[in-house]
């Protein structure tokens, strides 16, 4: 084992609750989104429900793809554990952590969008393809805003690595901070959105294949590929959602309730999510660059602030 | 004439084909409106009619000249007339001569006199190509995610602009013109208002009152004042529905969430009161020729007034969320603009006529009925965009509103007894000519029916807004984002079954 590499065995527990949990964020969201609309809503539990309908599921490929299709499920997944495993929670370090690893965290995230993208390709249907644009066009803004958040953290922190950067904001770096950190929040608050296709980038609910981004790339996966599809998906949001919370929630008592406060944080911020789908509508495609040029405009500023 | 009166076809000037269409040109010219063209035996021969509208004066006009094999065409001075000639080339094979783009409309297997014709199978024609590196073609449908009618659109792209988009529809073709005549004995026959209630499910009341109005001038059958009010209470209930549901559904799409759960449940609401006025949610039975199926009395009236008192607010708050929200209506404005001039060119109706500035509304312009007696405003817009036409129809809730509070507060004195709601229809007058129109939610339904020398269907045309308004959809899409589509097609709303027949 390379000497730089540190191994948070204690990690183990806090990522088992994270994939077990993420589902549930679904359920939270469409709750809060079936009250603002006088619903009653789907069960909490509904996602689980979904995956499990999946997986016991064939899957259909059609004769025109390739090797390519049915690897990008299981890249796109791969990544996004792989990137879990990464992610601290509520400052307690994932599994494993390195000088740098922030970069290999944006790596993957790229990774496992390329896969999704490459097998959207795959299947040559127009749709597939308009997606697969729009996505890799709004990756370029998201991307940059994401890095440039976290060179803001690190020069804020000292750190390079996510856990030493995520445990070592505490109350006084806000104190000292405040802006900076609130500015790069923000950011990663519109990357999170953006990643995770919610409204007001994407619409995860629409059934119009036109408008949709992430949606109309993974039209043609089926069975197990799309329970992979729908988990990365939970995944993804608990990741990031993770390192938001983390820079949003300073306190950092013990490893266990620390954890604990991050996870509530997460569904927190799938509450927050909820209200904002709910309230208000999609932006036209063309500004969705703009939001997302917007981020990484956030992101520059608060290192902009770090270092005048 | 005037709309719902008959007239004998030997009066209509019998022009020859170039004169024909020179008259024609000359009345679009000056202001006139295409409501109608078709082919239609007559005395023995098969002849060309135009209907033409001037709806500043309201009356219309009926022309006609013998078909033959060909004539020349309409379309290059007047695009408005594209698709009724493509309609009389598949059906009539009667060609008009330098028509730009003449392909099938429909795909019938049959003519009007059930007999085979040869062509394409349904969607198999020509489409327009574009060339190049960067452009490329999206094709959707006739298959739709959605529980949606079939039907095909194809999208010309450079990018995520739309240089043009192509729309194939005939997928619902299952020939109701034909069937009216094909009726044993010749139409109107038993099953007649059937087939009218049914020619565009959401418009149920708007066509057969058309297919009433049509049988009622040619029998010259006096249709008693209470019917006249019900017909028209269901007309406004309609559309109160539809609009509701429409904004409700625009609001769907940009995905706002409030208005479009709530106007969505309003709209069962506004369904229910007509449900309340005849067991139907969409009035099938309601409007039948002479009269209505149903009375009205005091009590069932008191009992929609309270429930649309109840509701109507609800709506305004769920409509007017909508342009409260920054969101929403950044979303709304500027998307799929149709210019005036392109609106008239095109011959627009109904909403997506009026969001264009074209003050056009057959209860104003042709009023029968109730609509004699009271003036529904007509509500326009400038921008022709998706915001305007959602403006035209919030405003139009806020009129179909006060009609009907008017008119259910006031019903007629003896409302309630069974012989104010139905007149006996007689036999229909011999070679006469009838046009009926009637503002649908959508916007202007037209009926023409032509009687032979014993009093049957000679031919009975119908003219569904969607049929006029599809081409304006094509029209709004142009250097458009391609993910705008949805939207724009939305906020016309058009009917496939009422285009194909």
């Amino acid at each position: 084992m390379p000497a730089f590499l540190t191994i948070h065995w204690d990690a183990l527990g806090r990522i088992l609750a994270g994939l077990v949990l993420c589902p549930l964020l679904f359920g939270v969201i469409n709750r809060v989104k079936a009250k603002f609309a006088g619903r009653q809503g789907q069960p909490l539990l509904q996602t689980y429900f979904d995956l499990a309908r999946l997986l016991r599921k064939g899957a259909v490929y059609s004769s025109t793809t390739s090797w390519v299709f049915p690897l990008g499920p299981m890249l796109g997944l791969g990544c996004t554990l792989a990137a879990l495993t990464l992610a601290p929670l509520g400052g307690q370090p994932g599994l494993f952590s390195f000088e740098g690893d922030l970069f290999l965290f944006a790596g993957l995230m790229s990774l496992g969008r390329f896969a999704t993208a490459a097998a959207a390709l795959d299947t040559g249907s127009s749709f597939e393809g308009m997606g697969a644009s729009r996505e890799m066009q709004f990756a370029v803004p998201a991307e940059l805003a994401q890095i440039l958040g976290f060179v803001a953290l690190a020069q804020a922190t000292g750190a390079y690595s996510l856990a030493e950067m995520l445990a070592r904001l505490d109350l006084a770096r806000w104190q000292i901070f405040g802006p900076v950190l609130a500015l790069t929040a923000t950011a990663l608050f519109l990357v999170l959105l953006a990643e995770t296709c919610r409204i007001p980038v994407d619409d995860p609910n629409t059934h119009l294949e036109l408008t949709m981004i992430h949606e109309v790339m993974v039209l043609d996966h089926s069975g197990p590929d799309f329970a992979f599809i729908l988990y990365g998906q939970g995944v993804k949001i608990w990741t990031l959602g993770a390192i938001l919370t983390g820079v949003l929630i300073p306190a950092r008592g013990d490893a266990l309730s620390a954890a604990a406060l991050g996870a509530a944080g997460i569904f927190g911020l799938a509450l927050i999510i909820g209200i904002a789908e709910s309230s208000m509508a999609r932006l036209k495609l063309l500004l969705v660059p703009r939001l997302l040029v917007g981020a990484t405009a956030l992101s520059c500023l608060a290192l902009i602030l770090l270092l005048r | 004439m005037r709309n719902a009166q008959a007239i004998p076809i030997r009066e209509i000037p019998l022009l020859p084909a170039e004169e024909f269409c020179a008259a024609v040109l000359e009345a679009i010219q000056h202001e006139a409106r295409l409501a109608a063209l078709f082919c239609a035996p007559a005395f023995g021969e098969l002849r060309l009619f135009a209907i033409l509208a001037e709806d500043r004066l309201g009356v219309l006009h009926a022309l006609s000249a013998p078909a033959g094999h060909a004539y020349p065409s309409l379309t290059p001075d007047c695009p408005q007339a594209h698709l009724f000639e493509r309609e009389i080339w598949e059906t009539w094979g009667v060609t008009p001569l330098g028509h730009p783009w003449l392909k099938p409309v429909r795909f019938p297997k049959l003519d009007l006199r059930g007999q085979a014709i040869t062509g394409p199978d349904v969607g198999l024609a020509k489409f327009m190509e574009a060339q190049g590196e960067a452009a490329h073609e999206v094709a959707v449908g006739p298959v739709h995610a959605g529980i949606i009618e079939p039907g095909h659109f194809r999208f010309l792209c450079h990018g995520e602009d739309v240089l043009h988009l192509e729309i194939s529809l005939g997928y619902q073709h299952r020939g109701v013109e034909r069937a009216i005549l094909g009726e044993p004995g010749g139409g109107p026959g038993p099953r007649f208002m059937h087939y009218m209630q049914t020619l565009a499910g959401d418009t149920t009341i708007g066509h057969a009152t058309a297919a009433c109005q049509s049988l009622e001038a040619l029998s010259g059958c006096r249709v008693p004042a209470g019917a006249l009010t019900l017909r028209a209470i269901a007309l406004e209930l309609e559309r109160l529905a539809n609009h509701a549901g429409d904004l409700g559904a625009l609001a769907m799409d940009v995905g706002f969430l409030p208005s479009s759960s709530f106007l969505g449940r309003i709209r069962g609401d506004f369904l229910n009161m007509t449900a309340k006025l005849c067991g139907s949610r969409f009035g099938r039975g309601l409007v039948k020729p002479g009269g209505t199926g149903f009375d009205l009395d005091k009590s069932r009236a008191e009992a929609v007034l309270a429930h649309l008192a109840q509701v109507f607010p609800q709506a305004m708050e769920s409509v007017e969320l909508l342009w409260s929200t920054p969101s929403v209506v950044s979303r709304f404005e500027r998307t799929g603009a149709v210019s005036h001039v392109d609106a008239l060119a095109l011959g627009l109706v109904g909403v997506a006529a009026r969001a264009c500035d074209l003050e056009i509304d057959v209860r104003q312009d042709y009023p029968v009925g109730a609509y004699a007696f009271s003036h529904v405003p007509v509500a326009v817009a400038q921008t022709g965009d998706v915001a305007g036409r959602a403006f035209v129809r919030h405003m139009e809730l806020l009129h179909s509103e006060k009609f009907l509070t008017e008119h259910l507060t006031h019903l007629p004195a003896n409302a309630g007894a069974n012989e104010d709601f139905a007149a006996p229809v007689g036999n229909l007058a011999p070679e006469h000519l009838s046009v009926s129109l009637v503002e649908g939610w959508r916007g202007e339904i037209c009926h023409v029916a032509l009687t032979d020398a014993t009093g049957r269907f000679a031919a009975y045309k119908v003219v569904d807004p969607s049929f006029h308004n599809w081409a304006g959809l094509a029209m709004a899409l142009r250097n458009q984002q391609i993910s705008d589509f949805p939207i724009c097609n939305k906020s016309f709303n058009l009917s496939y079954c009422g285009h194909d027949l």
